[in-house]
């Protein structure tokens, strides 16, 4: 009988000769044992019939949403140009030439000339490396803290989680752009790694707080309850039943703070307590650009665009994988 | 009120139908995975003063069915495809928007399983139960108030007074299962569809609400569809049953026949795997398999790859309602068979 | 507090079999659940009296049902004996030993043998993991039990002992309904061959339909691995269906306990009694034969429960004597030396028969 079921997406490629059905009848009655295909309430086997995780659920449902693949072209581009500049922009980022200040585009300058005469389109594509990387190097630190700090909390609770939640809400009082003036300009180190720290300084009670509730809702489920009647450890329960249940949220959430750290970035510089010259960053140029934005508008214009065109597609980027990984949409 | 409205059906004239005439009524989900046919050519008719209880399993079709019959089906992904809902003489599938809300409430009313979340959190019970009558009779809040109290104390909320400014989650589950009986109750509407209203409630608590809604649909004459899965809580209360099954009716009769000599393989499968108060047997019969998936409802019968009784021609073709006795009406081409045999044939496989 | 503090010894006429040894032993359970205010500094302001001093035995190869209405304790008892709650007082023996106060190696080999079907298939198996690495699981946790190489082929069989095609080793629990999740569910409990399963309200999330299936399930496992059942549920049809003995609980404590005909055919407790006669019954003709209790209104807050007997607040024969004295769980003096089946325990100062399910019409 189940070899007639329509739903049954196991027919044929896995099915080991021999034929099931035969040996099926136990010791029970039919009533019993003839509950074999899958049925009621969820859809026919993908093509290849393949077992399905939520995972692989959520991969199919990307693969098909037109938002998420231009967010990830636009962020390989994005990698792409940071680690090998070379590659589209042939000139010197910081060689000046002051009798093309501000002067706009021409035959090899496409975006034209800044203040002191360096190329604006090689600025540009060399502007993302910093971007990317305070991006992703302070969007890795946040989110490792907070997973880590906010998931043991949520685990255990107790005073441990009492402490962590007064500590996160006192960095969540601190006004960043505020905080930024005040931690930044006492630094003189002109690399990006202050920034970085400042961010995931800041930034971790963010995401503390996201990995402790979804830890929280996590640990509720009967299934942790059937590990820990099983005798698994706090380990056990932590790595295998908890962790990847409450792994969405925080996907999601790392992914669209990774657009505002880059503009972040870009706030600081333009205030002066972020990157400093000689590093070429997207905020630098904005600064430089606003003083002259009656001028020469396409100083500004260009890098603001690339900021905006990035931080727009890890947004879009967040909100795809939401739509994916929200099971109430399934 | 409404018992001389022009029907625009083949009757003509004069109207003096049931209160309630669901005809042909089909209701589809169009999802991503494909459309998924919920109700399929139910009807079903209700009269004043009556209960039919609407039994199913879940996925059976019959709580969209009165979700569509109330106006509150979620759209999209759900759509009325076929049919007509007649109540008090107007196919209300033919009523615009506004007329149809006019009747929400007023006319006809629904009571949810779930009282904690069809209760509104952040305003007291009284607000709630004032409301219906500010909005729907342009009453003074004043006014309202003292009818909101007059409805608490109707469904034997103890120390109306007092309670109507507390809030839903103060209320236990009991209490607040009346509320919302209450609120459908305050317009005096002539039908009540009460989807699984005890389901959630304890044993004890259950009887009391039960009685509560019995007793208020005689006290006011009210037809009452009393949607639900279990066999016991209809047994007590309704007149007649509608059994349903993959969005089909499959079976209609009055209550005492039902339980005496079910006319439907599903039927019969159902009573024969309750387990009794009373008894105390070895196994329990158990219908074989799973209720279907509603994307992809098997050929000819629904019901046939569960059924003992299924033959070739339950796989090609789809049985009528046969009319069993003046009253009772079976979906099943072996109906005689199944009524006149007690004992469960065997698997012809 | 006082306690009903009565160890269940047996009486020939429950049909236990007395030369047998319990393989569970609970002696005044007792779960408070500390109510605190204050976010840093808690100080505590009262408790959620869960359990109360509850007492019983299981013995091998039976199945004790419990039934009771929301919130009157049964989940947690049930949670107490799996360990994953600390009780605030009392004893669990299993097999003699004492499993409160174990922890670690010795935990975990006790657990071996106590396991537990959870209520709702939905949230009782990881989404994240296969059918597969589900029920092998256990396997993981306790190695000696199965040696690697032969996992997959135990978790193959087991799933084909409750009755699942076992090529779905490799599917997700979404792709599976209800019913067959909660054959899962089985399926996992059986994997370390316990002595004892928990099963608290394992049917009351299933179509009717289903439920006799996995009802038909539990009981044929019963016989085949020799098991113990604690069934716990509200639906008093089934648990009579299913257990030798019944025990029925209301706010933290048992109020009545007995052989399965004891209980359903000569209940002394006036609860009992009032939830036997509420439970619809599908049988229209019966209506006539049937009188119902219906009691006036909710079971009180367990953070604040009656003095005396608990049932005093909903009980018709409630007196001064239910407000101050609490009665005892034991067979009350009416029956006493009758040998009678109304002579089992029931804790209620007043206990009579009455009958309220109609026998065979």
């Amino acid at each position: 009988m189940p070899e007639n079921n329509p739903l049954d997406p196991e027919q044929g490629p896995i099915a080991p000769g021999g034929g099931y059905g035969a040996g099926m009848d136990l010791a029970a009655s039919d009533a019993d044992t003839l509950e074999r295909a899958p049925g009621h309430g969820q859809e026919p086997g993908g093509p290849a019939g393949k077992p399905r995780s939520l995972w692989s659920d959520a991969w199919r449902d990307l693969r098909r949403n037109p938002v998420f693949i231009i967010s990830v072209l636009i962020i390989l581009f994005l990698v792409f140009i940071s680690l090998w500049p070379g590659t589209i922009a042939t000139q010197d980022p910081l060689q000046a030439n002051l009798q093309k200040s501000q002067a706009g585009s021409e035959p090899g300058h496409p975006f034209g000339f800044d203040s002191q005469g360096r190329d604006v389109y090689t600025r540009v594509v060399y502007g993302a490396r910093a971007s990317v990387t305070v991006g992703v190097c302070a969007t890795a630190g946040v989110v490792l803290l907070g997973s880590v700090l906010g998931g043991l909390a949520g685990f255990f609770g107790g005073w441990w989680d009492a402490i962590l939640s007064r500590i996160s809400d006192v960095f969540f009082g601190i006004p960043v752009v505020l905080g930024g003036l005040v931690f930044l300009s006492v630094v003189t180190n002109s690399t990006v790694w202050p920034v970085v720290g400042f961010m995931v300084l800041l930034g971790w009670p963010q995401i503390a707080r996201i990995a402790r509730g979804s830890v929280i809702t996590a640990r509720q489920n009967d299934y942790v309850q059937a590990g820990r009647a099983l005798g698994a450890g706090n380990s056990r329960l932590l790595l295998r039943h908890i962790a990847p249940n409450a792994v969405a949220p925080v996907i999601v959430v790392g992914t669209i703070a990774l657009g505002t750290y880059i503009a972040l970035e870009a706030t600081l510089s333009y205030l002066g307590v972020g990157l400093k010259p000689p590093t070429v960053s997207w905020g630098i140029d904005i600064s430089d650009a606003s003083n002259q934005i009656r001028n020469a508008p396409h100083m500004l214009l260009w890098p603001a665009g690339a900021l905006s065109l990035t931080v727009l597609a890890f947004i879009m980027l967040g909100d795809a994988v939401r739509d994916a990984l929200d099971p109430k949409l399934r | 009120m409404a018992t001389s409205v022009e029907l625009s059906t083949e009757e003509g004239g004069t109207y003096s139908g049931p209160l309630l005439d669901v005809r042909n009524l089909h209701v589809e989900f169009r999802t991503r995975e494909g459309v998924a046919r919920a109700v399929n050519g139910v009807e079903y008719s209700v009269d004043a003063g009556e209960t039919l209880a609407v039994l199913g399993e879940s996925g059976s079709g019959k709580s969209v069915t009165a979700q569509a019959i109330m106006g509150i089906l979620d759209s999209p992904p759900g759509f009325v495809t076929q049919g007509k809902i007649i109540f008090q003489g107007r196919d209300l599938l033919t009523l615009g928007g506004e007329e149809r809300r006019k009747v929400r409430g007023a006319r006809m009313a629904m009571i949810f399983q779930d009282a904690l979340s069809s209760l509104n959190p952040v305003l007291n019970v009284g607000e709630q139960l004032g409301e219906m009558f500010t909005v729907h009779r342009g009453m003074s809040r004043k006014e309202a108030r003292a009818r909101a109290v007059e409805l608490m104390e109707r469904v034997r909320i103890p120390a109306a007074k007092e309670r109507i400014r507390s809030y839903p989650h103060q209320f236990s589950g009991g209490m607040r299962q009346r509320v919302m009986i209450a609120m459908a109750m305050a317009l005096e509407p002539e039908l009540i569809i009460a989807d699984e209203p005890t389901t959630a409630l304890d044993v004890t608590v259950q009887a009391q609400v039960m009685d509560l809604l019995a007793e208020l649909q005689r006290e006011y004459n009210m037809g009452l569809i009393l949607i639900t899965h279990d066999l016991g809580v209809v047994a007590d209360v309704a007149d007649k049953i509608a059994v349903m099954y993959a969005g089909r009716i499959v079976e209609t009769s009055p209550v005492h026949d039902i339980y005496r000599a079910p006319a439907h393989p599903y039927t019969k499968g159902l009573l024969d795997s309750i387990p009794r108060l009373d008894q105390k047997g070895q196994e329990l019969y158990a219908i074989k398999g799973l209720p279907p998936n509603l994307l992809h409802i098997p050929s000819g019968c629904a019901f046939h790859p569960r059924c003992p009784r299924a033959r070739d021609v339950c796989r090609t073709d789809d049985p009528p309602l046969y009319r069993v006795s003046q009253h009772r009406a079976s979906a099943c081409h072996f109906w005689k068979e199944t009524l006149g045999d007690d004992s469960v044939p065997s698997d012809d496989t | 507090m006082t306690t009903a503090s009565r160890p269940t010894t047996p009486e020939p006429s429950d049909g236990r079999p007395a030369d047998r040894e319990p393989i569970l032993q609970v002696r005044d359970l007792v779960k408070h659940f500390p109510l605190t205010q204050g976010i840093v500094f808690k100080r505590q302001v009262g408790a959620v009296q869960a359990v109360d001093g509850v007492s019983f035995d299981l013995f091998p190869g039976e199945t004790l049902g419990i039934v009771g209405e929301s919130g009157c304790g049964k989940s947690t008892v049930a949670k107490l004996l799996m360990n994953l709650e600390e009780p605030t007082s009392g004893e669990i023996l299993y097999r003699g030993e004492d499993i409160t106060k174990l922890s670690g190696r010795a935990l975990k080999a006790v657990r071996r043998n106590i396991q537990m079907v959870f209520q709702d298939p939905y949230t009782s198996l990881n989404p994240r993991m296969t059918v597969g690495d589900i029920i092998g699981e256990p396997y993981e946790i306790h190695p000696e039990v199965a040696p690697k190489g032969d996992r997959r082929k135990r978790v193959q069989e087991l799933l084909d002992v409750v009755g699942l095609n076992p090529e779905y080793i490799n599917r997700y629990p979404h792709q599976f309904s209800g019913g067959q999740r909660q054959r899962i569910g089985i399926a996992r409990g059986l994997a370390l061959r316990p002595e004892v399963i928990v099963a608290d309200e394992p049917v009351s999330a299933l179509d009717v339909s289903v439920q006799a299936q996995v009802v038909n399930l539990m009981e044929r496992l019963q016989d085949e691995f020799n098991l113990s059942y604690m069934f716990i549920a509200h639906d008093l049809s089934i648990v009579r269906h299913i257990s030798d003995r019944v025990g029925v609980m209301y706010l933290g404590k048992i109020v009545e306990v007995g052989a399965d005909a004891e209980i359903y055919e000569h209940p002394t407790h006036p609860y009992t009694q009032a939830l036997l006669s509420a439970v619809p019954v599908p049988d229209p003709e019966a209506r006539q034969y049937r009188e119902r209790i219906i009691l006036s209104g909710d079971v009180p807050s367990p953070a604040n429960p009656p003095s005396g007997c608990r049932f005093r607040t909903r009980c018709w024969k409630a007196r001064e004597r239910c407000v101050v004295e609490e009665p005892l769980l034991a067979v009350p003096e009416a029956f006493r030396g009758t040998g009678g089946p109304a002579a089992h325990d029931s804790a209620c100062h007043f206990a009579e028969e009455k009958p309220v399910v109609p026998r065979e019409r």
